[in-house]
């Protein structure tokens, strides 16, 4: 009870200071809030969430996944081959070091203005951190469980799957969080560069507009669909690592 | 059954050599229970792997004739799997020689119940102590169904009252399954307490220092084993020969 | 062969792969020019005070950024951090502001602020003291409980608890947060410039990217240019805290949660 009003105790009292101090504004540019929450359920519980919201969500899980994927398994090629490592190691460090939405000019040159851009570049920028923390974890195996694969001939996709993938789970893990929050960036800059509906675009064509509480509802969704994907992540990284965390806290107690 | 012949290994890289074993030959015979003493960073644990077809040995010859072989390793904080539970942990290597599921859950039931650890097929290793984690390495061993079984050092970290429970574990285990055991420890009193021969290598450069066969009865207990007056003899023959090693090595 | 010498000829590789997939037509040269062509367009670029004027812009809004969120994150993380209450209190609103996508703040910033180096600056600080505040945080919870109970039986005041005990701890992670923010700060700084067109690296970019055909090979060097930047941050940051933690006993790692 009390460290359920602890939780909720901050995050009340800073929503209710927003709902009073800007209760009949009429700052143009600052709205009160229940205006910009009016303005929220007309923009966003309509048409606008087909056209608009979820494409974009779309876009971005597609990206997401395709990254997850080719960054794994290069990620896993790479950090398992000691000479591909060390060939590929300097130029991959430079590509990483691009910031991604530089990109998306570019891929626009290459593939359009569609989806297809949109995913590319999400692509592009999500698979870095995936991948190099998929090597630094493939890397990091414990030798003395290899020995015990190798011992009783546990091999091939077996090994791949339930020894070296495993093993390398809590960075691929870290790498996947830091792609995330790069994915949700790149779709919201994709569509502020270049489209013609999805989130990015539409609240960039309020502020234009100078559409103030619409604005306000679209930068207050982005917020919510940030949050709503990290806690959708935190679910599943529960699920992946409860034997780390669980032997992480056991190793503190010592 | 085991044969190791003129087996050396040095290890060269990062710039620096070092020579673990010099010249090692000794054999074990089918069923026999050998174990294998030495000082600390003698080379018990290369000797092991080279055995263990882990290790690519520098010159000589290693012929196991006997398939499967099973390996319990030093470190058993580090030979089971953190993200797979007891039980997943025993079969993981049934699995992986395709085995049927059914006989599989017969297997792993079977090698926990003779380690004495029936109920905890559903915990995480980490979430044992360190003496029964090192016996879900031995269930797994045992559940592989090996006809030559490695150990190396397994006791070597557990308190002393574990220490004893499991000696007789394996003692028993040997009894029952009729495998080739080669048990590597530093532990003179626990080599000839489990062994039907001790083989003792020197101080490095590492050779056989000498082979001690103990005549003692084939049913030991903690109790009066150790306190055999033909106990005592052997494990100060054992301990002689290894002061002796030591003090020849230039 | 040597690491070095096998990571050379991997960017060799890439170096030549980069120009012959366009001269075997394989890609349209026009936009994908090979890498002579863009470094050519990067030297003749590098001629005119217009583009050092705009890595300098894009350092600046970095680097001021970057040392706002730093004081802040460090000095918040350690007053949070050490009063458990306060901990307890904010824990549900850090962790529902901290995945708040900067980018959001972008139509906001360009709102308020306009096309300046102040609403870029808004993003990369909004951006970077996330990073900083939860390492910090992850830092002081880091201390060792032995220590803070004989700092208790010594009566070390507050301001020695931080000093001494506090701080040494919290330090590591702090650097390891500088790191990420470094990184993460960049980009913002460059996406601000792009998207919003305030001065910088981002806004050649887009004004490259608006000039036609024969403005791509400049495109892609400025991109390259970003690149390079990014690459030195990195190396810099590691350096730092390989300099500062040099006589530093913890033990580094980053922390999941980052
Ligand atoms: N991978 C390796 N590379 C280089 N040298 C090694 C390596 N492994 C072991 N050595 C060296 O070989 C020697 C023998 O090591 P080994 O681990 O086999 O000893 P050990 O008898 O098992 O020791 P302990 O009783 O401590 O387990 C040591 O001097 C060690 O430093
Ligand atoms: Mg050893």
């Amino acid at each position: 009870m009390r460290r359920i009003a602890i939780a909720l105790g901050l995050p009340v009292v800073l929503v209710a200071v927003w709902w009073f101090a800007s209760a009949g504004s009429t700052d143009f540019y600052r709205p009160a809030l229940s205006r910009i929450l009016l303005a929220f359920r007309e923009t966003w519980f309509g048409p606008r969430l087909f056209d608009d919201a979820l494409p974009s969500v779309g876009r971005l899980f597609a990206g997401y996944a395709l990254a997850l994927v080719l960054g794994v398994a290069l990620g896993t090629a790479i950090g398992a081959i000691p000479w591909l490592r060390a060939l590929l190691e300097p130029a991959l460090e430079f590509l990483r070091a691009i910031p991604p939405p530089v990109l998306v000019p570019i891929i626009i040159l290459i593939a359009g203005f569609g989806d297809l851009m949109k995913v590319i570049v999400i692509v592009s920028g999500c698979v870095w951190p995936i991948l190099l923390n998929t090597v630094e974890g493939v890397r990091g195996v414990d030798e003395v469980l290899a020995d015990t694969c190798r011992s009783y001939r546990i091999t091939g996709a077996m090994r791949l799957r339930h020894f070296v993938l495993r093993a390398a789970s809590p960075q691929i893990v870290t790498g996947a969080r830091q792609a995330l929050s790069i994915g949700i960036i790149l779709m919201v800059i994709s569509e502020m560069i270049a489209a013609s509906q999805g989130l990015g675009f539409t609240i960039v064509q309020f502020q234009r507009g100078f559409q103030i509480p619409e604005m306000w509802s679209g930068v207050l969704l982005l917020g919510l669909l940030g949050v709503g994907l990290s806690a959708l992540f935190q679910v599943f990284e529960r699920r992946i690592l409860i034997w780390y965390h669980g032997q992480r806290a056991e190793m503190r107690e010592w | 059954m085991l044969h190791v012949e003129g087996l050396s290994k040095v290890y060269d890289g990062h710039g620096r050599r070092t020579e673990a074993i010099a010249d090692i030959t000794f054999s074990v015979a089918e069923f026999e229970f050998a174990c294998v003493v030495g000082p600390s960073g003698c080379g018990k644990t290369t000797l092991l792997r080279c055995i263990a077809g882990l290790l690519a040995p520098t010159s000589g010859r290693i012929t196991v004739s006997g398939e499967p072989v099973a390996v319990v390793f030093q470190e058993y904080g580090r030979s089971l799997f953190p993200w797979m539970r007891v039980r997943d942990n025993v079969e993981l290597p049934l699995r992986a020689s395709h085995m049927k599921a059914q006989r599989r859950r017969e297997l792993v039931a079977e090698a926990l119940e003779s380690v004495g650890l029936s109920d905890v097929h559903n915990a995480y290793p980490w979430q044992l102590s360190g003496g029964m984690q090192q016996r879900v390495a031995i269930a797994r061993a045992i559940a592989y169904g090996p006809r030559v079984l490695l150990m190396d050092e397994p006791f070597a970290a557990v308190d002393a009252q574990t220490r004893a429970e499991l000696e007789d574990l394996i003692r028993s285990v040997w009894q029952r399954l009729g495998v080739t055991l080669l048990f590597i420890t530093h532990d003179i009193d626990e080599s000839v307490y489990l062994g039907q021969r001790v083989i003792v290598l020197s101080a490095s450069p590492t050779r056989v220092a000498e082979i001690v066969t103990v005549d003692l009865p084939a049913e030991r207990d903690q109790l009066t084993t150790r306190s055999d007056a033909r106990f005592a003899e052997l494990r100060t023959q054992v301990y002689a020969q290894i002061q002796k090693a030591k003090r020849s090595t230039p | 062969m040597s690491r070095a010498l096998l990571g050379a000829t991997g960017l060799l590789g890439l170096i030549a792969i980069g120009e012959a997939v366009p001269r075997l037509g394989l890609v349209p040269i026009q936009y994908a020019p090979p890498p002579s062509r863009i470094a050519a367009a990067l030297a003749s670029e590098a001629q005119q005070p217009r583009f050092w004027t705009a890595v300098g812009d894009t350092l600046r809004t970095w680097a001021e950024g970057l040392a706002i969120a730093l004081v802040a994150g460090v000095v918040l993380g350690v007053v949070i951090g050490s009063v458990p209450l306060l901990r307890a209190a904010t824990a549900s609103t850090i962790e529902f502001l901290r995945p708040i996508p900067s980018v959001a703040l972008i139509p906001l910033a360009a709102l308020l602020y306009g096309a300046t180096i102040t609403s870029t600056r808004v993003l990369v600080v909004y951006a970077a003291f996330w990073q900083v505040l939860v390492q910090v945080l992850h830092g002081v919870a880091d201390v060792d409980p032995v220590a803070h109970e004989t700092a208790r039986v010594y009566r070390l005041g507050r301001w020695a608890r931080v000093r001494y005990l506090i701080w040494p701890t919290a330090l590591p992670y702090a650097l390891t947060g500088l790191r990420l923010a470094a990184s993460v700060a960049l980009i913002l700084a460059i996406t601000g410039e792009l998207v919003i067109g305030s001065p910088g690296l981002g806004r050649e970019i887009a004004v490259a990217q608006g000039s036609g055909v024969s403005a791509v090979p400049t495109m892609y060097a400025y991109v390259v240019v970003t690149g390079l930047i990014g690459l030195c941050a990195n190396a810099f940051a590691r350096m730092g805290e390989r300099r500062i933690l040099a006589w530093h006993p913890a033990i580094r790692r980053e922390v999941a949660a980052a």
